[in-house]
């Protein structure tokens, strides 16, 4: 039947659950869009035979048509819905994402998450605030964090090295621990 | 933000996951009219065309575009889940009946396959009515009243849909124990780092 390729496709989205995100399927998304132009190009010819006179070739035409529609509206929504886990990725993980995810993205996906990132820095710029921190309302300028990983030495804004390594506890700037949490590198304890 | 835009997937949209899946439920229909050239369709037959008479299943989305008002290319047949017979052993008591297995998308498939305007539709919609009421009160009950046991029995007698209301109960009983312990002020790691890391602890194992 048409259609069973492309229904792999969210099959396996759905399969990977809320907040992971799989990599891009190039290899299904090329044989959908194969069987698609196979689709356009029988109805165009089946068109073509009906305008010179050929009778009874409309139901097919019509039977390839709904498996069209139904690979776009699937396709639509891979890219939909992988889109929309890309965009909140930005606001969990901020502008760099781990190497890992990244090599998930799709060559497209990645210039749609720049343009992304532009957008919301050129808003963030016209309303003079950083709008991805604080999501949950602060209830202290500093926090107590433990580190879980091995991460070495990172840059404190206010000019301070620090070294991070598993076990040790700090008590950072907020704004600065923010970041450092979402990507799993300490915790708040 | 994630979370509302989700459960917005409760009802029927364009972009849902949950109604493409609906609507691939089969449906049994028989042709009306020829189709040529499309016979390797009907994997048990070798024709070459599609003739009158020709049963398959066909996906709900291929069905409803042949069977409609404009067009009757074919005629449905109504699937067993929803005739008469099933449908006095849910109006017998809803509660224990297990939806999963009648069709993971029972109501969505349901309320999709109203749309052929059967002489059956009034009394299959106020089917798909008694059963949601019927049903509702029960999943709320153990959706707000277990935590931290083992709901894998009654959650596998769940339609997709009464899954996330299910979900739904759980979560805000979760949320409201975070609030009462003050969890729910701490910052988390992302929800994609944290699966990641048991992926790849699995792998260790």
């Amino acid at each position: 039947m048409f259609g069973e390729k492309a229904l792999e496709l969210i099959k396996e989205l759905k399969r990977c659950g809320d907040g992971l995100l799989p990599s891009f399927n190039e290899e299904t998304v090329r044989q959908v869009l194969e069987e698609m132009k196979s689709l356009f190009e029988e109805n165009h010819k089946d068109v073509t035979a009906s305008s010179e006179g050929e009778q009874g070739l409309f139901p097919g035409v019509q039977l390839r048509h709904a498996a069209l529609e139904r690979n776009k509206r699937i396709l639509l929504t891979y890219l939909n819905e992988r889109a929309t886990s890309i965009a909140e990725l930005r606001w969990q993980m901020g502008t760099v994402l781990p190497p890992d995810i990244r090599s998930r993205l799709a060559e497209h996906e990645l210039s749609w998450l720049q343009k992304y990132n532009k957008s919301l820095t050129a808003y963030m710029r016209a309303v003079g605030a950083d709008i991805t921190h604080n999501l949950k309302p602060p209830k202290s300028l500093l926090i107590e964090v433990r580190c879980t990983t091995e991460h070495g030495s990172i840059e404190l804004t206010s000019g301070r090295t620090l070294h991070l390594s598993r076990g040790t506890h700090h008590f950072l700037e907020r704004s600065e621990c923010e970041p450092l949490i979402a990507r799993g590198i300490v915790e708040e304890i | 933000m994630s979370q509302y835009y989700k459960n917005s997937r409760l009802n029927d949209d364009y972009l849902s996951i949950d109604s493409i899946m609906a609507s691939q439920e089969r449906v049994t229909s028989t042709f009306r009219t020829k189709i040529r050239n499309l016979g390797f369709l009907d994997i048990g037959s070798d024709a070459r065309d599609l003739e009158v008479g020709v049963k398959m299943e066909l996906p709900y989305w291929l069905a409803a575009f042949l069977c409609n008002k404009r067009r009757q290319i074919v005629e449905v047949e109504t699937p067993k889940q929803y005739r008469a017979g099933q449908r006095e052993i849910l109006n017998a008591d809803p509660v224990v009946v297990d939806l999963h297995k009648l069709g993971p998308h029972f109501y969505k498939f349901g309320s999709l396959f109203l749309s052929f305007q059967i002489p059956e539709s009034l009394n299959i919609s106020r089917c798909l009515l008694e059963t949601f009421q019927g049903r509702f009160k029960h999943i709320m009950d153990i959706s707000q009243n277990c935590l931290n046991e083992d709901l894998s029995k009654v959650k596998s007698k769940l339609d997709e849909c009464e899954k996330v209301i299910f979900a739904l109960g759980q979560d805000s009983l979760k949320d409201f124990q975070n609030w009462q312990t003050r969890e729910s002020a701490k910052l988390k790691a992302s929800k994609m780092i944290i699966q990641q890391r048991k992926r790849k602890r699995n792998e260790l194992d």
